[in-house]
């Protein structure tokens, strides 16, 4: 599987992200954000972690409107895989590929903990490699993590079981308990915990290793 | 010519910003506030000439999320 990181000014998981998706056994380059398109024969763009821009104006609302992520919108649209955590969750709000917007935390407060999360749906090549109701631990490191959508839409994640990841003990005030959301065709995931912050012993624990390696493991079969 | 755009959380949008400062206000002993909403005031010096049109379409790409704001345009 060939993976790409979009690297912004101020993303600081951009490493963390290519060691994990490695350690999983992809293929990975790191991709300038004034790069105007992706590496060929690219499967997956992660959309990493970090305070892109300085968080100015609004969270990723500028790094949406950089060059590369025109080019990952497009890639997007023609079907191709796109993660996006914390601050790239933030982005892919900002590029309309996911719905709803990240708010400031409802206890206006930077979070940064492992949460429990309960993983809503294995019905996607990021979940497939647990089950549904798995409980799992990832770090949240947030200060605009408190999901938000209108009730009709909130109403069509539901029933389109689009909910990959819910909080067992909501930190930030996020509408349904809701962690991270997938796209119509189940293909863009952005989630605000950190999976690539629990892949190693030493992170403390290593439950996002089954969401790499299912996700990595999808392209070796294919 | 100048724009000022003011862009705010849409009724009904939770505002936990305001709320704070409506209780750090109420705790200096300004009784009576009864809602705070915070928002944003964003300048635009702009080539004469450019339509309100164009300066919409800004706020729709990039000055406000209209997920979650609206915004209104006055042209000074």
């Amino acid at each position: 599987m060939r993976a790409a990181v979009i690297v912004f000014p101020g993303s600081n998981c951009d490493r963390d992200m290519a060691v994990a998706l490695r350690a999983a056994g992809a293929d990975v380059s790191m991709v300038w954000h004034k790069d105007a398109s992706l590496p060929d024969g690219v499967d997956l763009v992660a959309v990493p972690g970090g305070f892109s821009f300085g968080d100015y104006l609004r969270c990723g609302a500028i790094a949406a409107q950089s060059p590369i992520c025109k080019a990952v919108v497009a890639h997007a649209n023609r079907g191709g895989y796109v993660l996006g955590v914390c601050n790239g969750f933030q982005v892919l709000t900002e590029t309309g590929l996911l719905p709803g917007a990240l708010m400031r935390n409802a206890n206006l407060k930077f979070i940064c903990k492992t949460v429990d999360l309960k993983v809503e749906t294995s019905a996607s090549a990021f979940t497939e490699g647990y089950n549904a109701g798995d409980l799992v631990g990832y770090p949240v490191a947030h200060h605009d993590g408190n999901y938000t959508v209108d009730d009709a839409t909130l109403a069509t994640l539901t029933s389109e079981d689009r909910i990959a990841f819910s909080y067992g003990d909501n930190p930030n005030g996020s509408v349904a308990d809701i962690a991270g959301v997938l796209s119509e065709n189940r293909r863009v995931l952005g989630m605000m915990p950190h999976p690539e912050r629990a892949v190693d012993e030493g992170h403390g624990g290593t439950d996002g290793q089954a969401l790499f390696r299912g996700l990595v493991g999808q392209f070796a079969q294919a | 010519m100048k724009a000022r755009v003011h862009v705010m959380l849409k009724n009904g949008v939770l505002d936990p910003q305001g709320e704070a400062v409506r209780h750090a206000l109420g705790s200096l002993g300004f009784d009576g506030v009864e809602g705070v909403r915070q928002g944003k005031v964003i300048e635009l010096d702009l080539a004469d000439g450019t339509s309100e049109a164009t300066i919409g379409e800004m706020c729709e790409k990039l000055l406000a999320n209209t997920v979650i704001e609206s915004y209104r345009v006055e042209v000074l």
